[in-house]
């Protein structure tokens, strides 16, 4: 079965005074229906911006490079005319954005919003669209939603306003849905609550959903497959089982010794050394080298994705032992 | 900073120039209260002996309008300078102890914005005949304060919730020092737009008030004076109003500018 | 028995909601009772989400906000009724260290002289010895000296938080209440930072009250743990005790929440109903009871308010703290979970 969403040799591109800097640099990735894909980084990994790229919001004077590909089913999105693209966003590709405070507008009340959403993609009446976006804060498990549809977003707790946000994501029955660090500014109690949410929405509708965070927690539970970046570049992908079994790039291995867990050994953290390099400094050999405590001579040169494991692939030259 | 961005660029260029003029010329011109021979001499358009020409007393125009940019340029700054030094620390002192203070004063200048500024003006000029110039700067300034103060206060209070506050609290510091070594720096920013701001406005309206025949009187030049003093012959020799107009025109726009380029640079957002 | 460094009884902080207009409002209480102690050179971990009033309690403390009732004692001194003087002698030896680390730096202050401004107003040293204070300082977090004649915008996120955490060591503190030090930051630096603060409590000496929200960081960093929940402590005590057999089940239902980077232990996850309560408006009895799980849950928990009392190795403040929350098998499908 083909996937639904293919993503090859993404590229974005900033102009600066000294040459152009490319955030996110050749990411490639595949995506089912029905699957949960989690792409995990820190900030200036080029996460946020790989998931405008999709939608073709990548901010001026940011462009997408030519060569970068992208398709959604049969329609291929890096060639479409502007018109046909503003009707797959929100249409085919719903997005749920980090912070719903500032992404919901002040002086709507929720169920204008999400009507709103609902009649730019489909030829409804008021009353429908009315009726729709109630239906909506039902399946987002709004508690009251016939109150809340005329309720500001400010009455409403972060919780709620994430979930009026994702039943905007909703509105047109999308494919594929985009959550950008949709629980990064939520209690734990709500973070539970939401990520379930999602989860039960991609199982019933059959969606594919594209999981951005920052969090490997909320990744264990939640995705079928990891794709790690860093400085622009996808380092390791596999299915998360095996990931967190056996992570193959030295940046995730450091992750996961960095982080304080719940269980598990409570002596001091291995912090990563350094801090991840801008745009403009990035080497022109493995990015991670700097920080690498396995880096060796061939590190001057950029490693491409290898086999690492069963499903899975590592951007680390150590994992390049077999000899031709 | 504000000279990065053309605009800026412009406005200091002739503000430059026309302060160069302003400091140099009276010295430099001939007296401007110098009268020629009143039947060869006056009302003589611009060209040789006398760039801008001569008015009705064959007084030489160019270095007449010199002496009035340097009276217009000194009284702006000198009062700007005053109202935005009340202003901040009314605003300061309001905006960082709050309660009963912020109270006090802010009632004060709801109070004092109620009296139209012009009119407060043209009662004292009425009343002094011929007004020293330390009193016009100080007239005009302890009348020009009121924005500034509200503006200070606002972005005082606003600051003061900021994190760094709290350090600072939590530090031991005083009331004084957060509102002298933490808020006043933060707030020099919107300061200084607002005190090139203010020099625009107290330097028309002291051509206004020359014109009307208050504030400064003949025959010290001053650029409302001149255009004042020139109607009568406007259709004969415009000369003589046109460029003291023309002056007080490109004064304030200079400063207009430069106000604005500052405004621009100093945005948080363009940081 | 050495007496605390910190001691904490009923702190209470109520703020009054609304204006003018509103002036019938009920108050919020952001604090509703708190006590606790703690030891010279330990850390306590004071966990709770959004609202339930941490992050006001070291604000009263540091006498940031002013008390509404209640006592905090530093070193046997009576914190809240000190003035001028004695308050500003007792700065000295409490310190805070902030969440935002691009909010908690003076933009237009150079970072030596916002490192140096605790020396200055205690006038613990002067002239060139203020430098060599700053210096040290910055060396001791792990920052160049030369550094000291930067401001704060030319920093990282994780290097503005050494700044702060150099500020807060300047005068020598006894005490550092860390409001979410590491929520900020992103993940590899925030065990550099984690790392940097259990350093300096185990070469200088001094306490921390760790505020934080993340289980983990506190699991990290401190002995001991005090969970809030609307302005109240409901479960505390030594922490490996607390979150390997928590009583309150507020506290399972925490830990139960947090993401952990283990596929294998992902099932029966609680997920508690609803939103919590505003502290405006706590509900009567238990704080917990409308959201609560607990199979023993009846009607003493609507009217009866549960004091903290002892069970096990810890204190927690529910009626049905010895049955564990999670006894009954098929606890986590009683609860009116989202869909």
């Amino acid at each position: 079965m083909t996937p639904l969403l293919e993503v090859r040799d993404l590229r974005v591109g900033f102009p600066t005074g000294r040459g152009a800097i490319h955030p996110v640099d050749g990411v490639s990735f595949t995506l089912d229906r029905g699957r949960t894909l989690a792409v995990v980084g820190e900030s200036g990994s080029g996460k946020s911006l790989t998931a405008l790229a999709l939608l073709r919001l990548v901010p001026s004077p940011g462009v997408i490079e030519p060569g970068s590909m992208v398709r959604l089913g049969d329609q291929v999105l890096t060639e479409l005319d502007e018109r046909a693209m503003r009707a797959v966003r929100g249409g085919r590709i719903g997005m749920v954005f980090q912070d719903p405070m500032t992404s919901l507008n002040p002086v709507f009340t929720a169920g204008d919003q999400i009507a709103e959403a609902v009649r730019a993609h489909r030829k409804v009446t008021a009353r429908e669209a009315r009726d729709r976006a109630l239906a909506l804060l039902e399946e987002v498990g709004m508690p009251a939603p016939e109150r809340r549809l005329d309720e500001y977003p400010h009455q409403l707790s972060g919780g709620m306003r994430q979930r009026v946000m994702i039943a905007i994501a909703l509105a047109a029955e999308p494919e594929l849905l985009i959550a950008d660090e949709p629980t990064t500014a939520l209690d734990v109690t709500v973070q539970a609550q939401i990520l379930e949410l999602l989860d039960a929405l991609r199982a019933k509708r059959g969606m594919a959903v594209l999981l951005i965070t920052h969090d490997l927690g909320v990744v264990a539970g939640r995705a079928d497959d990891v794709a790690v970046m860093y400085a622009g570049q996808i380092v390791e992908s596999a299915p998360t089982a095996q990931l967190f079994a056996a992570p193959a790039h030295p940046y995730t291995q450091g992750l996961f010794a960095s982080i304080p867990t719940l269980h598990g050994e409570r002596g001091r953290l291995t912090p990563i050394p350094g801090v991840v390099p801008p745009p403009d400094q990035w080497p022109s050999g493995c990015r991670f080298a700097p920080r690498c405590a396995f880096r060796f001579e061939k590190s001057s040169e950029p490693p491409p994705l290898l086999p690492a494991g069963p499903g899975q692939l590592a951007r680390c030259w150590l994992h390049a032992e077999q000899p031709a | 900073m504000a000279w990065s961005k053309p605009v800026g660029r412009a406005g200091l260029l002739l503000l430059g120039a026309l302060a160069l003029v302003a400091v140099f010329g009276p010295m430099a011109l001939p007296d401007p209260a110098a009268q020629g021979d009143l039947l060869a001499e006056s009302l003589r358009p611009p060209g040789e002996g006398h760039l801008f020409g001569t008015d009705q007393l064959s007084r030489d125009v160019f270095s007449r309008v010199a002496s009035g940019l340097r009276l217009s340029l000194t009284l702006g700054v000198l009062a700007a300078m005053l109202a935005v030094t009340l202003g901040t620390l009314i605003g300061l002192v309001a905006g960082t102890w709050g309660g009963a203070i912020d109270a006090v004063l802010m009632r004060l200048v709801d109070a004092l914005l109620a009296i139209p500024r012009l009119f407060v003006l043209l009662l004292a000029l009425a009343v002094w005949d011929r007004i020293p110039l330390p009193a016009l700067v100080l007239l005009l300034g302890l009348t020009g304060w009121y924005g500034t103060s509200r503006l200070v206060r606002g972005e005082a209070r606003r600051l003061h919730r900021e994190e760094f506050v709290r350090a600072a609290e939590a530090l031991g510091s005083g009331r004084w020092r957060i509102a002298f070594r933490h808020l006043l720096p933060n707030v020099a920013g919107p300061v200084l737009v607002a005190a090139t701001l203010g020099i625009g406005d107290v330097m028309l309206l002291e051509a206004g008030l020359s014109f009307l025949g208050l504030g400064v009187r003949p025959p010290t030049p001053s650029l409302g004076g001149m255009i004042q003093e020139s109607r009568s012959v406007f259709a004969t020799a415009p000369w003589t109003s046109i460029f003291p107009g023309v002056a007080i025109v490109l004064a304030v726009l200079a400063v207009n500018l430069v106000g604005d380029a500052l405004r621009e640079a100093l945005d948080p957002r363009s940081a | 028995m050495t007496p605390p460094l910190l001691l904490v009884k009923d702190l209470v902080k109520h703020y009054r909601a609304g204006g003018f207009l509103s002036a019938a409002a009920p108050p919020v209480r952001a604090v509703d009772g708190v006590s606790f102690e703690i030891a010279r050179g330990e850390t306590l971990g004071l966990v709770g989400e959004s609202g339930c009033g941490k992050s006001s309690v070291g604000r009263t403390i540091l006498r940031l906000q002013e008390p509404t009732s209640g006592s905090a004692a530093l070193d046997g001194t009576e914190i809240f009724s000190l003035q001028s003087e004695g308050l500003r002698t007792m700065r000295r030896h409490m310190q805070m260290i902030f969440q935002d680390p691009y909010g908690s730096l003076n933009p237009r202050m150079k970072v030596g002289d916002a490192i140096a401004e605790g020396i200055r107003i205690h006038r613990l040293a002067r002239g060139a010895a203020v430098g060599e204070r700053v210096a040290a300082l910055l060396a001791e977090v792990g920052l160049d000296a030369g550094y000291a004649t930067r401001y704060p915008h030319e920093f990282s996120g994780g290097q503005r938080q050494r700044i702060g955490i150099a500020r807060a060591l300047a005068v020598e503190p006894a005490l550092i209440i860390c409001d979410e030090p590491v929520s900020a930051l992103d993940v590899s630096v925030q065990a550099q930072v984690l790392n940097l603060l259990g350093d300096l409590q185990r070469q200088r000496g001094f306490a921390y009250l760790f505020i934080a929200h993340d289980l983990a960081v506190v699991r990290q960093i401190a002995q001991r743990i005090a969970v809030m929940y609307l302005g109240r402590i409901v479960e505390t005590g030594p922490v490996d005790a607390v979150l390997a057999d928590p009583r309150h089940p507020y506290t399972v239902a925490l830990r139960s929440a947090v993401p952990e980077a283990d596929p294998a232990r992902h099932g029966g996850r609680i997920v508690l109903a609803g939103d919590p309560p505003s502290p405006a408006a706590p509900p009567p009895g238990c704080p917990f009871h409308p959201r609560c799980f607990h199979p023993s849950r009846n009607e003493r928990c609507r009217t009866e308010r549960p004091e903290l009392r002892p069970v096990g190795m810890q204190m927690a403040a529910c009626h049905y703290a010895e049955i564990t929350p999670l006894a009954v098998e098929g606890a986590s499908s009683r609860v009116a979970g989202i869909a």
